[in-house]
């Protein structure tokens, strides 16, 4: 079994790591550097739930090889969030600690989360959506989601959070921008 | 009576962790690099005899630890009926039944092991339709099953391929078939479909050398696990241990025990190594459970007042190769058989039926979307065969508080009156809206639903209260989170009834059956019901203890005592103390002693008052402990010339007793809905021989954001439930009982033709008027 080392920017961070050459990126991202966000349905580019960007791009990580990710950048769910700032805690609450992105603030608040298992990967489709077409109507939202299975939801409430963040975001650069610093609450 | 928690649309608990990944679900664990990988082997035939397995190239196969058989597993295993061996021993039921599993350092060696494994069958005639396992000269798949043990209420026939037969006898129907004015028949068919959770399942299971086992699994069930597992093996519930995280849908495929036994028995080889096994996305679809196909024959009549008279059914549920849930999803489908009507002639026969078929468990309504579908297409037809309104003739005959239902038990208060007309009203049941284009054809559908919680009269819940320094609260429940918001009804229901901010309350999890209290199982939509009756017994525990501590200290009454907001506060003399100066550390008394210390409040509930059934009439006093009802109306569109159905709108209806958090409730009805709608116009498992034909997402197809409707509406009603939790009863499982027949009703509505099989799909809808035209 041969084995490649290979570099690969993962959230901003560039690494390098021997991998075997059959090794997948998702088997790469969840076994090798512990980033568990990102899931595993069906390893056949069928559900979805191993959605990352790769150069920007959406993909089915459990089809890409890791050495086919040979000095790419990779964008998982964990860098969504800002890591290492402060959020606010509550009295007694459970303290979150990230910024997080508004796509996952609105995933929350619309209630477009009840297993959780095709979240990660609903994200980051959502967000390359809207990197490229950052005005999508309904149809552009749910064509976009068409590789991104959920059982759960009936993806009403996914399809309001992205059109929510599409429009809060729209709000945003048409008004006054927006001091940096959200006072959302993490979480609750 | 006013609440500050319950009731309120409360953020989900666990939403924040999943939004960021940080949520971990099973596979997520790490093990470090003691883990080891299991794969099992499977049948390739239907129905066999094993006559032989050599293992002895795979064990030589290097990074392979250890190969287990049937020879394992002689004990068996079942919840209500231990019919099946944990690996085949001297038989094979059907394609992916285990035959062998193979331990070793990476899946890929454990897969290249299972290859090498030589396995010598005898095949034998197989039973692929459930109608086909009534006949006399059918082969049989348990000729053991008169000796396999069997709760009291599951009455199996040894020397048949029935496991399960439970009958209704109510009223004469033979005599009141000819005092109806009209009698409609009809035969219907529901294929096998698969639960398809986004997560598939996965277990890891650690045998030390102690005799301790730990296994870690997705599951609904980590207690039935735990009890089930244990006796299937010989070892003392006290030295397993099941520990269960988040789990990424389940729908009911992970209740009870389908794969997890396995990597236990794996595991036992190689002592002190976990194990981990995970079911790939093709074993899913066929070697977990599927549900349950289903023939129904319906008769049903009704008299020119608009009355049902009387109702024969016969129910052949093809249950697969062995029965975890199927002989109660039988039952369940006998004592629900009317649907939410009260009829005074009954007669039933509901069969559950071995077949050849992968293992039928329980699926997101337990019997009902799968009889529903007949009953009421068949109500439907009966009320236009009397000339009636199709609400009207529902409004006329639907159970309400204080009827006597199927079973002889008296109902108590419901909405469903209510429900169908809120739902009338929301679909504009009177107006018919032309199609979008003029070749196309609309109708619009109504279907009502019933669903009691299906489980042994005695199943129960436990819960416990615990205080941290500074006043926040750990609630221990065993209700798993599947992502119906679990946590979050309970976070809220523990706040409500002790008294504090609903943000001081913490789950503790995940769920460890050696530190977590006690429950049956997450399924049957009872944990919101049972668990939080057991919250609310708890925090009553906890009360009472600080009430004793504070009024010893203020010399007051306990009685007078209340916490509000998280302060103690007297109505008498009108004091007050923040919660957590009692909730750990003791209160100082005038003398210089303590009053005081820890806090641990404890509650459980046990239903206590379902009883048993007659074997020969199904008659009893309280059949099950209650029924959650509700219905639906569809609005759509069909296109002639491809046969495509459009949804353009489908409401949904349902009386919950007390919504605790209502945007969850929302959206259990839009997940439900839709999960309805896949099974009525996508889904069905195709098995050829028994072989499955479409074991992958691309060929099996469930509802894309493409596919699902753009309107679809929730009501809630609240009629309270005397014996739910702040009047509550469960809403999980209901909202897809009623969408598939309702679509088919819309359609019947839109066409004219009646479509007896599920699914709905585009090809038959066009064959089918085609075969009309001529």
């Amino acid at each position: 079994m041969s084995t490649h080392t290979i570099t690969i920017t993962v959230n901003g961070s560039a690494e390098s790591h021997t991998v075997p050459a059959h090794m997948t990126l998702l088997d790469m991202l969840r076994d090798t550097l512990g980033l568990t966000g990102t899931k595993n349905g069906c390893s056949a580019g069928e559900c979805g739930a191993c959605t990352v960007l790769l150069n920007g791009e959406p993909v089915n990580s459990c089809m890409v090889l890791a050495v086919e990710a040979d000095g790419a950048e990779v964008f998982t769910v964990e860098g969504l969030a800002g890591m290492g700032r402060q959020g606010d805690k509550g009295t007694r609450g459970q303290g979150h600690q990230e910024t997080l992105h508004p796509l996952q603030q609105a995933f929350i608040d619309e209630g477009a989360v009840q297993c959780g298992f095709c979240t990660p990967g609903m994200l980051i489709s959502a967000y390359a959506l809207l990197q490229r077409n950052p005005t999508p109507n309904e149809d552009d939202i749910r064509a976009a989601l068409l590789g991104n299975l959920c059982r759960c939801t009936g993806y009403t409430r996914i399809v309001q959070a992205i059109q929510k963040t599409a429009q809060t975001a729209g709000h945003e650069t048409h008004s006054t921008k927006q001091e940096a610093g959200s006072k959302k609450e993490g979480g609750r | 009576m006013t609440t500050k928690s319950v009731g309120q649309s409360t953020p989900r608990v666990d939403a924040y962790d999943k939004v960021i990944g940080t949520a971990q679900f099973t596979d997520d664990l790490q093990f470090g690099p003691a883990l080891l990988y299991g794969r099992v082997l499977r049948s390739p035939h239907p129905h066999a005899l094993i006559k032989r397995v050599d293992a002895t190239k795979a064990l030589a196969l290097p990074g392979v630890k250890a190969v287990v058989t049937g020879d394992d597993t002689p004990g068996t295993i079942g919840l209500y009926l231990k019919d099946r061996h944990i690996f085949c021993r001297d038989r094979v039921r059907y394609v992916g039944d285990p035959v062998a599993g193979v331990v070793a350092t990476s899946e890929e060696i454990a897969e290249q092991a299972c290859q090498l494994i030589e396995v010598e069958y005898e095949e034998l005639p197989a039973v692929l339709d459930p109608l086909a396992a009534m006949q006399p000269d059918a082969p049989l798949l348990h000729p053991e099953l008169g000796q396999y043990e069997v709760v009291p209420f599951i009455l199996p026939q040894p020397g048949t391929n029935i496991s399960n037969l439970f009958k209704v006898r109510k009223g004469d129907v033979e005599a009141t078939w000819p005092q109806c004015n009209a009698v409609v028949e009809a035969t219907y068919r529901v294929p096998h479909i698969q639960h398809t959770p986004l997560e598939p399942h996965v277990a890891v299971a650690r045998w030390d050398p102690s005799g301790e086992v730990t296994l870690w699994s997705s599951t609904q069930s980590p207690f039935a696990q735990r009890d089930l597992i244990a006796q299937s093996l010989g070892i003392s519930q006290g030295n397993m241990r099941v520990i269960g995280t988040y789990v990424g849908g389940g729908f009911g495929s992970k209740a009870g025990v389908s794969m997890e036994a396995l990597a236990v028995v794996m595991a036992k080889k190689v002592p002190g190594r976990p194990v981990k096994v995970r079911m790939t996305r093709e074993e899913e679809f066929f070697c977990t459970f599927v549900r349950q196909g289903l023939v129904a024959k319906v008769k049903i009549g009704g008299n020119q007042a608009g009355k049902i008279l009387a109702l024969q059914v016969e129910y052949y549920w093809d249950a697969g190769a062995y029965t975890e849930y199927g002989v109660n999803i039988t039952r369940a489908s006998g004592y629900s058989s009317t649907g939410p009507y009260v009829i005074p002639n009954v007669h039933t026969d509901s069969y559950c039926l071995y077949t050849n078929h992968p293992v039928g468990g329980p699926m997101r309504g337990f019997g009902m979307p799968e009889i529903h579908w007949s009953i009421e297409q068949s109500v439907d037809r009966l009320a236009e065969a009397l000339g009636v309104d199709k609400v009207q003739f529902r409004l006329s005959n639907c159970v309400r508080g204080g009827d006597e239902i199927v079973t002889g038990m008296i109902m108590h208060p419901t909405g469903m009156s209510q429900c169908i007309r809120k739902a009338a009203d929301a679909i504009d049941w009177d107006q018919r809206e032309p199609p979008s284009a003029s070749h196309k054809r609309r109708g619009k559908g109504f279907a009502a639903c019933w669903k009691a919680p299906a489980m042994p009269p005695d199943a129960s819940s436990e819960a416990w209260i615990r205080f941290n320094e500074d006043g926040s609260v750990s609630v221990g429940v065993s209700g798993q989170e599947l992502g119906q918001g679990v946590h979050t009804v309970a976070t809220q229901m523990a706040a409500e009834a002790l008294g504090v901010p609903v943000n001081w309350v913490h789950i503790a999890y995940p769920i460890d059956t050696r530190y977590s209290p006690y429950e049956w199982q997450t399924v049957a939509s009872r944990i919101t019901w049972s668990m939080g009756n057991a919250i609310r017994a708890a925090a009553q525990d906890a009360r009472q203890q600080i009430f004793a501590t504070v009024g010893q200290y203020w010399r007051e009454n306990p009685q007078d005592l209340d916490i509000v907001d998280g302060e103690i506060v007297s109505y008498r003399s009108k004091r007050s103390i923040p919660l957590q100066q009692v909730s750990i550390n003791g209160l100082t008394l005038p003398d210089g002693t303590w009053v005081g210390g820890p806090v641990l409040g404890r509650g459980s509930f046990m239903p206590s008052y379902v009883t048993d059934l007659d074997a020969e009439t199904g008659q009893g006093k309280r059949a099950v402990v209650h029924y959650t009802v509700g219905c639906q109306a569809v609005d759509l569109e069909v296109d002639p010339a491809t046969g495509q159905i459009e949804i353009l709108k489908l409401v949904a209806v349902y009386d919950v007793g007390k919504a605790i958090n209502p945007e969850q409730v929302q959206a259990q009805m839009e997940g439900g809905v839709v999960q309805g709608l896949s099974s009525a116009l996508l889904e069905e498992l195709q098995l050829e021989d028994g072989r499955p034909g479409n074991a992958c997402l691309m060929d099996y197809r469930i509802a894309t954001a493409v596919d699902t409707p753009r309107q679809i509406v929730g009501h809630i009603v609240e009629v309270p439930q005397d014996d739910g939790p702040w009047g509550a009863r469960g809403i999980g499982e209901h909202p897809m009982i009623a969408t598939a027949p309702a679509i088919a009703n819309a359609l019947y509505d839109a066409l004219g033709v009646q479509f007896n099989d599920m699914p709905l799909t585009g090809e038959k809808v066009y064959l089918a008027l085609e075969e009309r035209e001529g």
